[in-house]
């Protein structure tokens, strides 16, 4: 293996609460130096100049459809890769929405295998139930041995109870935590948007906010009832945060994540019927738009993830109330975080870091990852915060295009992004 | 650039002045003079879902002004195979000049018309828009009053269901009236209230039809509930328009539906069969409203 000296470069890494100057000597696919700047004696076979650019932990996403096995014409687990190569994420988290869906340590293999041809770290995350039928728990151990790194019914919540309980106990005895895309299918209806005046502007059937927050409250009394660790995801209305924030006063184990879309956008952006706005959960209110960014600020939201989900045109390109829910975004998730919240003074590189490196590492708990301790794994991201760009979707590496992302102004641009030592994407 | 082809998707985007230009117009149409600006134009009739009167209406319009009319219906065209939308329009696109279109998905149209280059009518979407509808409405009223402005215009019923009652609201508060809206929580939530300006809501319907100048009334659209529990008896005692509500109303108060009705549901036999009634008068009123609305769109030079 060789060695790659970053010199130069800013390095933030929250995990050890480092901001300053240093140069990094990665060797062997590890972490083996970190000195003052120019003061490594270390032998090198590559040295990238990173001046003016920021040195990170790679950025884990801890939500992302890659549609392999099963739904190839979207993405696959390769081009699904490239494109978080693109977006500076050197590890993914994979749903198992996939066909089969993956509930099986077999599927959970397959997904890692070589083969698949990833260019980045990719950890399943399983079924919950089997099939998603939120019927009957699948194999916790047998999956956590075979890699996967949480279990959730992404897509298709568990809605009983007893069942979530159930898998709430089992997954703390497996050590997994359990990431619940928390929805109340029973009042959301498969509701193409978020209920309120837009949607009654528009004629559109809508989800209410209480169809979430109402999820959220339940999963939080049951985890305060079985202990274990319950991951919210894409947390997108302010009550929701408010039941986060009471269950963790009550040292309830839970963490919520939230998208970028759902911290940029309001549900005025369905106002034309463009189904790239079209996502579950929905775009919501103004005021709920606030409150992620609150949570942002504040702690209360530990991550930034994508729910990339990547959908063909002729999937989208039909009336909104039946085209498909979801949109990619792994290649601007740091350039909206950096516009959206550091660019506006609102948070710190630091944690900026965080909420994309540090903080996902420690909720899938992938030790060696989320931090450039000497020591860990030579996962990293090298991005310039200031950098303005325009986002040209015809470029994206993934497979499908269905992103209200495209044309659009960002700053904080991914210049590099290192994966075991081995540099995956290089725009320097 | 390519001009943008004029279409009619909805109400909002309209202002004042383009509404009384169409309703002007609409004045000196009447389909028993057949008109020869339409000559040779071909419209397609593209109905997603059924209709009897604005189909006709449409068509009769369209026919007496010279064009040809073909009603393709979504269970009798490829559609049933599973063609998309986009594919139908493209297609009909290369072989028609405008399509009027009836679809039960809300901004069915409004998609449409980003996707091909020939001008659309939107002849009722889903629950978001009927602008045809408004305009003969306003057309009818029109009839009765002076002008729109200063009008106390009550809806009871089912509005959560209705795209009459939004593009209604969207038509009327651009020429000046008050919209109040009258019905249950289910049927209309308080998001209505920011609908358009001037836009009010009123629970009860005494309260809402006192010295109304207009009063619309909607059926429930018990196609469309989808798991919402209407009490039809409890419906009927506070919302159904009976002589004695009417009374409440200003003496020259309209009654207007814009079918199809239902009596013994929101009206009683008395009420619709009243003189105050001008049910009647809407849908003739349809015919040459649509009349204005295809002259004004696809008339003129080519």
């Amino acid at each position: 293996m060789s060695a790659i000296l970053l010199k130069g470069g800013h390095l933030i890494d929250p995990a050890r609460g480092f901001d300053g100057l240093a140069d990094v000597v990665l060797r062997d696919g590890l972490v083996a130096e970190i000195a003052e700047p120019g003061l490594s004696k270390a032998t090198v076979d590559e040295t990238l100049n990173l001046k003016g650019l920021i040195v990170a932990p790679g950025f884990i996403d801890l939500h992302v459809h890659l549609r392999e096995p099963g739904q190839t014409h979207k993405e696959s687990i390769a081009t699904g890769t490239a494109a978080a190569a693109a977006g500076g994420f050197t590890s993914v988290c994979a749903m198992p929405n996939t066909r089969p869906i993956n509930d099986s340590p077999a599927v959970t293999r397959w997904m890692q295998d070589e083969e698949r041809g990833a260019l980045v770290n990719v950890f399943p995350v399983a079924a919950a139930t089997l099939a998603s039928k939120g019927e009957k728990l699948s194999d916790y151990r047998g999956l956590k041995r075979a890699g996967a790194v949480a279990v959730s019914d992404d897509g298709r919540p568990i809605l009983d109870d007893h069942i979530m309980r159930e898998a709430l106990a089992l997954a703390a005895k497996a050590g997994l935590p359990v990431i619940q895309h928390a929805e109340d299918t029973r009042i959301s209806n498969g509701n193409p948007m978020n209920e309120g005046v837009t949607s009654f502007k528009l004629g559109l059937r809508g989800q209410p906010s209480a169809s979430e927050w109402q999820m959220v409250e339940r999963d939080i009394r049951l985890a305060s009832q079985e202990g274990g660790r319950l991951h919210v995801a894409h947390v997108s209305t302010a009550k929701s945060l408010a039941m986060v924030r009471l269950g963790r006063a009550s040292q309830v184990n839970v963490t919520a994540e939230v998208t970028p879309h759902h911290f940029l956008f309001t549900d005025e952006s369905c106002s034309s019927y463009d189904t790239r706005y079209k996502m579950n959960p929905p775009l919501r209110s103004a005021a709920d738009r606030e409150a992620m960014l609150a949570g942002l600020i504040d702690g209360t939201i530990d991550a930034i993830a994508t729910d990339h989900a990547p959908h063909a045109l002729f999937e989208k390109e039909v009336e909104f109330d039946r085209a498909a829910f979801g949109i990619t975004g792994l290649e601007i998730a740091l350039a909206a975080t950096v516009t959206t919240l550091y660019r506006t003074g609102k948070i710190s590189l630091m944690r900026v870091v965080e909420l994309l490196s540090a903080n996902p590492a420690k909720i899938v708990g992938l030790t060696g990852r989320g931090s450039l301790a000497e020591g860990s794994v030579a996962d990293v991201t090298i991005f310039d915060p200031k950098k303005r760009w325009t986002y040209d979707v015809m470029k994206t590496r993934s497979r499908s295009r269905n992103c209200p992302y495209d044309g659009m102004q960002f700053y904080g641009m991914v210049r590099a992004t290192i994966v075991g030592g081995k540099v995956v994407f290089n725009e320097l | 650039m390519k001009a943008k082809p004029r279409s009619l998707l909805g109400i909002e985007p309209l202002d004042s002045r383009q509404i009384l230009e169409i309703l002007t117009l609409a004045k000196r149409m009447n389909p028993a003079r057949p008109r020869t600006t339409l000559r040779g134009r071909r419209i397609a009739l593209l109905f997603y879902e059924n209709s009897t009167r604005t189909r006709t209406s449409f068509e009769i319009a369209a026919k007496s002004m010279g064009a040809s009319t073909v009603v393709i219906h979504a269970a009798t065209a490829s559609i049933e195979k599973g063609e998309s939308l986009k594919d139908t329009g493209q297609t009909l696109q290369s072989i028609v000049d405008a399509i009027v279109m009836r679809h039960p998905s809300s901004g069915a149209p409004v998609m449409l018309s980003r996707l091909i280059d020939i001008p659309i009518i939107n002849a009722g979407d889903g629950m978001h828009a009927h602008p045809s509808q408004a305009l003969l409405d306003a057309f009818t009223i029109l009839n009765h009053k002076k002008s729109l402005k200063g009008l106390k215009i009550v809806t009871i019923g089912d509005i959560f269901h209705s795209r009459v009652a939004r593009s209604d609201a969207h038509l009327f508060s651009k020429l000046g009236a008050r919209v109040v809206f009258c019905g249950p929580d289910v049927l209309l939530p308080e998001s209505a209230r920011e609908l358009a300006p001037g836009v009010e809501i009123v629970r009860e319907m005494d309260e809402a039809i006192r010295d109304a100048d207009v009063v619309m009334m909607l059926r429930v659209q018990q196609e469309r509930l989808s798991g919402m529990q209407i009490n039809v008896d409890e419906y009927i005692r506070r919302y159904q328009l009976t002589p004695a509500k009417l009374k409440l109303a200003k003496k020259d108060a309209l009654v207007m539906h814009p079918g199809p009705m239902i009596r013994g549901m929101e009206m009683t036999d008395e009420v619709a069969d009243c003189k105050q009634s001008v049910v009647l008068e809407q849908v003739l009123n349809g015919v040459k409203v649509r009349m204005a609305i295809l002259e004004t769109l696809l008339g003129g030079k080519r």
